[in-house]
C-alpha cells in the first residue's frame, strides 16, 4: 500500500497541472465558478494524497529507522539531460522530513487559500485565469520540495519565480502592479543567476546534481581547496556554496535584496498569503537546509547566513512599526520572520575554542524547520485576515480603519491568535518555535545573535499588536459601508487557527525526526527556564506598549512621540531610503555613468564606421552602375579592346 | 595570289565592319556594317580551304551556311527594325537605349 503510493507520488503534483491546463487551455468551457469549483477540487485531491504520502512516509520510513537510516526515500529517479556520459540531470521525488513537512505545509495552504479566493476574487474579470495561475504555482512549488537533484529543483525554482511574477501583476491595468512585478522579477532573477552559477560550479567538481552526493563528506573534501584569484585567496567550497545560497538570498528576500518583497503585495492578497509569506519565499530557506551539509562543511557559509538572517530580522521589524499600509506591515514581518529562519540555520554550528564552527547543533536545523512550518499557517492566516478587512474597508490604510470588532467578529478572533503566536506568547505556536530558535543559539554560543532574536521579538510583538488594535479596536475612523464577513473566506480563516494554536504540540517531534540528514544526534532539551520567561516577557512587554499607545484604537500617543522623533522616524518610515539607494545605483550610476556613454560608443563609433563601409559601397555601385548605359557600340568597343588585348597579352 | 593575301582582305574587312558597327549611329548602318564582317570571315574560310584543305568542298560549305544563316537572321533584323522605326520615328542608336541599367 505504501510503495503503490510512494510509486505514485507524482500524482501530488499532477492534480494542480491538470487543473491549471484544464483552466488555462480550456478543452472544455468552464464557467469562472465551475473553474474555481475545479480548481479547489483538484487542490483538495492533491493535498488528500500529500497527506496520505506523509503519513505513508512516517509509517514507513519514520517508523523503520533501521531499513531508514538517512530518514530518507528516493521514490524514482529518471534520466532526465544527458549532459556527458557522467554527468545526468534526473526527475525525481526525493521524500526526507523537510520536504515531507513542505508538502504537508503547502498542499493544506493552497487548498485553504484556493477555497477563501472565491470569496475574495468574486466578480473579478479574471477569476478563472487567477485559479489557472495559482494552481501553476501550487505545481512548481510542490515540485520544487520534493525534487532529488540540484538542477530540477532550480527548473521549479524558476517556474515559482515566473507564477510569482504573473500573479504580482494580475492586475496588468494597475502601472504600479506591473512595475512591482517586474521588480521582483529582475530582482530574483538577479540572485538566480549566481544560484545557477553555483549549480556549474558544484556539478562541474562533483560530476553530479543528487542532493545525496552534494551532501556526502567526500564533495565537501574535494570542493574544499583554495585557489587564488588574482591576489585573493577563495576557497572554492566557499565560493560555490555562498553562491547557491545567493539564489535563496533572493528568493527569501533577504537584505539588501529585500526590496521586491513589499512591493509583491500589489498583487491579490490571496497571492500574498501563499506565495509571499507562507511558502515561495521559504523557499531560500529551504535551499539552504537542503544543502545544509554541505554549508556546514564550509567555515564561512553558515557565519554569512547567520549574519544576513539576523540582521534582516531586526532590520525589517524596525522598518514594520512605522509602516501604515497593512500588507506591507506584514510583508516586513514576513522577512523579519524568513530572517529569524535563517539565523537559526546559520546558529546549527557551534561557536566552541579549537575549531571555529566545527561542531553542528541540530537543534537550530530543526528549529528553523520548524519555525517555517508554524509560520506558514499564522502568516498565512495574518494575510488571510488582512484581505478579509482589506474586501471590507477597501482600504490599505490601517488609519483608515479601527473599530472592525464588532463588524468582523470570527475574523477578530481568529487574528487574535495569530498575532498573540507571532508575538510569541505561550502557548502559540510562535512561541514554542522562536523559543527552539533562541535556544539553538544560546547552545551554540551565539549570545549576539540570540540577543537580537530576543529584542526583535519584542519588536514583533509592538508592531503586531499596533496593526490589530488599530484595526479592530476603538471607533472607526472613517466610514465604511456595508461590512460584511464572506463565509468563503471566514472559513478559510478560522480553519488555519487550528494549526496556530495548536502546532506547538509538534515541537519534540520536529526536535526528534527533522534533523540534519547523516548525523547521529540525541536531541538535547536542557533548557535554561530563563531563556523562555525572558522571551514571554519581551513579547508581553512589546504589547503592553502597544496598548499604551494604540489601545482603544488611539493614536494621539504614539503621534506625539512621533513627533518626538521626526527624523529617525523619517528615515525609517522611507525604508532607510533603500528602495533610492537602488534607484541611484541603477539609474544615475548605471543607466547614466555607465550605460549612456557605452550608447553613444556604439552609436557614434561602432554604427559610424559601419555606415561609412555602407557609404563607400553604395558611391562605388553608383560609379560602376555608370558603365551600364545600354549603349551597345560602347560595349562591342570595349569588347573589341579586350579582346584585342587578350591577343597581345596572350602571346 | 598566295594566302597571305586573302587573308589580308578578310582582315581588312572585319576592321571595316567592326569599325562601321562601333561608329555608325544608324541602325541600318550597323546591320550592314555586321553583314561586311560576316563577308569578311566568309572569304577567309574560303581562302584557307582552297589552298589547306585535302578537300576544299569541306570549307566551301561553311560560307555558303553562313550566308543562309545570316540572311535569316537579316530578315528577323529587318523586321525589328522596321516596327522601332514605326514606333519611335527614329533609328538613332544613341536615343535608343532604353535598356540601359
Amino acid at each position: 500500500m505504501a510503495d503503490l503510493l510512494f510509486t505514485h507520488s507524482y500524482l501530488i503534483l499532477l492534480f494542480p497541472l491538470l487543473s491549471f491546463v484544464t483552466i488555462s487551455l480550456r478543452p472544455v468551457q468552464l464557467s469562472p465558478k465551475m473553474a474555481g469549483r475545479f480548481a479547489i477540487g483538484c487542490q483538495g485531491l492533491s493535498m488528500l494524497y500529500g497527506l496520505a504520502v506523509a503519513a505513508a512516509y512516517w509509517q514507513t520510513v519514520i517508523g523503520q529507522p533501521q531499513l531508514y537510516p538517512a530518514r530518507s526515500l528516493v521514490c524514482f529517479d529518471l534520466a532526465w539531460l544527458n549532459f556527458s556520459p557522467t554527468l545526468t540531470a534526473n526527475m525525481g521525488i526525493f521524500l526526507d522530513p523537510i520536504s515531507v513537512m513542505m508538502i504537508v505545509v503547502i498542499s493544506i495552504i493552497s487548498f485553504l487559500v484556493n477555497i477563501y479566493s472565491v470569496g475574495y476574487m468574486k466578480d473579478d474579470p479574471g477569476f478563472a485565469r487567477f485559479f489557472a495561475l495559482m494552481a501553476l504555482f501550487s505545481f512548481s512549488m510542490l515540485g520544487l520540495v520534493i525534487s532529488s537533484n540540484i538542477l530540477q529543483m532550480f527548473v521549479f525554482w524558476e517556474l515559482v519565480g515566473m507564477s510569482s511574477y504573473a500573479l504580482i501583476g494580475f492586475w496588468y491595468q494597475k502601472p504600479s502592479a506591473v512595475a512591482a512585478s517586474k521588480k521582483a522579477f529582475v530582482v530574483t532573477r538577479f540572485a538566480d543567476t549566481f544560484f545557477l552559477i553555483g549549480i556549474i560550479v558544484v556539478s562541474f567538481y562533483t560530476q553530479s546534481f543528487d542532493f545525496q552526493t552534494l551532501n556526502s563528506p567526500e564533495t565537501a573534501a574535494l570542493l574544499d581547496h583554495t585557489f587564488m584569484l588574482g591576489i585573493v585567496p577563495i576557497n572554492l567550497l566557499t565560493l560555490a556554496t555562498i553562491l547557491i545560497f545567493t539564489g535563496g538570498w533572493g528568493k527569501s528576500a533577504m537584505f539588501p535584496l529585500h526590496i521586491w518583497l513589499p512591493d509583491a503585495m500589489e498583487g491579490p492578497t490571496p497571492v500574498s498569503s501563499i506565495i509571499h509569506s507562507a511558502t515561495m519565499v521559504v523557499a531560500g530557506v529551504f535551499l539552504t537546509a537542503r544543502m545544509f551539509p554541505l554549508f556546514a562543511a564550509s567555515e564561512v557559509t553558515l557565519a554569512v547566513v547567520q549574519f544576513v538572517g539576523a540582521f534582516t530580522a531586526l532590520f525589517a521589524a524596525i522598518i514594520a512599526i512605522t509602516q501604515k499600509d497593512i500588507k506591507r506591515i506584514l510583508a516586513f514581518s514576513t522577512l523579519s520572520q524568513l530572517g529569524y529562519m535563517l539565523f537559526s540555520l546559520g546558529v546549527a554550528k557551534m561557536v566552541t575554542g579549537i575549531h571555529p564552527g566545527a561542531e553542528i547543533n541540530p537543534l537550530g536545523y530543526s528549529a528553523a524547520m520548524y519555525h517555517v512550518f508554524t509560520h506558514a499557517f499564522f502568516k498565512c492566516m495574518l494575510f488571510l485576515g488582512a484581505g478579509a478587512i482589506i474586501h471590507a474597508v477597501h482600504s490599505n490604510d490601517i488609519m483608515d480603519m479601527g473599530g472592525l470588532r464588532r463588524l468582523m467578529p470570527k475574523t477578530y478572533w481568529s487574528l487574535l491568535t495569530a498575532c498573540l503566536a507571532i508575538g510569541g506568547i505561550f502557548p502559540f505556536s510562535g512561541f514554542w518555535s522562536k523559543d527552539a530558535i533562541l535556544l539553538a543559539a544560546l547552545q551554540s554560543g551565539h549570545y549576539i545573535v540570540c540577543a537580537v532574536g530576543l529584542a526583535t521579538g519584542g519588536l514583533t510583538a509592538f508592531y503586531i499588536f499596533r496593526f490589530f488594535f488599530l484595526t479592530f479596536h476603538g471607533r472607526a475612523r472613517s466610514k465604511f459601508h456595508d461590512v460584511r464577513e464572506n463565509s468563503w473566506m471566514t472559513f478559510s480563516i478560522m480553519a488555519l487557527t487550528i494549526p496556530t494554536v495548536t502546532a506547538g504540540m509538534l515541537e519534540h517531534l520536529f526536535v526528534s525526526e527533522v534533523t540534519v540528514p547523516g548525523l547521529a544526534y540525541t536531541p538535547n532539551f536542557s533548557h535554561p527556564l530563563w531563556l523562555p520567561t525572558l522571551a514571554s516577557l519581551a513579547g508581553i512587554a512589546g504589547i503592553s506598549l502597544a496598548w499604551t499607545f494604540y489601545g482603544r484604537g488611539r493614536t494621539e500617543a504614539a503621534e506625539r512621540c512621533r513627533l518626538r522623533i521626526a527624523p529617525v522616524y523619517q528615515v525609517i518610515y522611507n525604508k532607510f531610503y533603500i528602495d533610492e539607494v537602488y534607484l541611484f545605483i541603477t539609474h544615475k550610476i548605471i543607466f547614466h555613468g555607465i550605460a549612456a556613454p557605452i550608447k553613444w560608443l556604439d552609436r557614434h563609433i561602432v554604427d559610424g564606421a559601419m555606415n561609412l563601409i555602407g557609404e563607400f559601397l553604395q558611391q562605388g555601385g553608383k560609379a560602376v552602375r555608370l558603365l551600364q548605359n545600354g549603349q551597345l557600340q560602347l560595349y562591342l568597343g570595349v569588347t573589341t579592346l579586350g579582346f584585342i588585348a587578350l591577343l597581345f597579352l596572350g602571346r | 595570289m598566295t594566302l597571305i593575301h586573302f587573308v589580308v582582305l578578310s582582315l581588312t574587312l572585319c576592321a571595316i565592319g567592326v569599325y562601321g558597327v562601333l561608329t555608325r549611329r544608324n541602325l541600318i548602318g550597323i546591320l550592314l556594317s555586321v553583314e561586311v564582317i560576316l563577308n569578311g570571315a566568309n572569304i577567309n574560310f574560303a581562302a584557307f580551304a582552297h589552298f589547306r584543305a585535302s578537300d576544299p568542298a569541306a570549307g566551301a560549305i561553311f560560307p555558303i551556311f553562313v550566308m543562309a544563316v545570316s540572311g535569316c537572321e537579316m530578315a528577323v533584323a529587318l523586321a525589328i527594325i522596321i516596327s522601332m522605326y514605326r514606333r519611335k520615328k527614329r533609328l538613332d542608336v544613341y536615343k535608343l537605349e532604353e535598356l540601359n541599367g
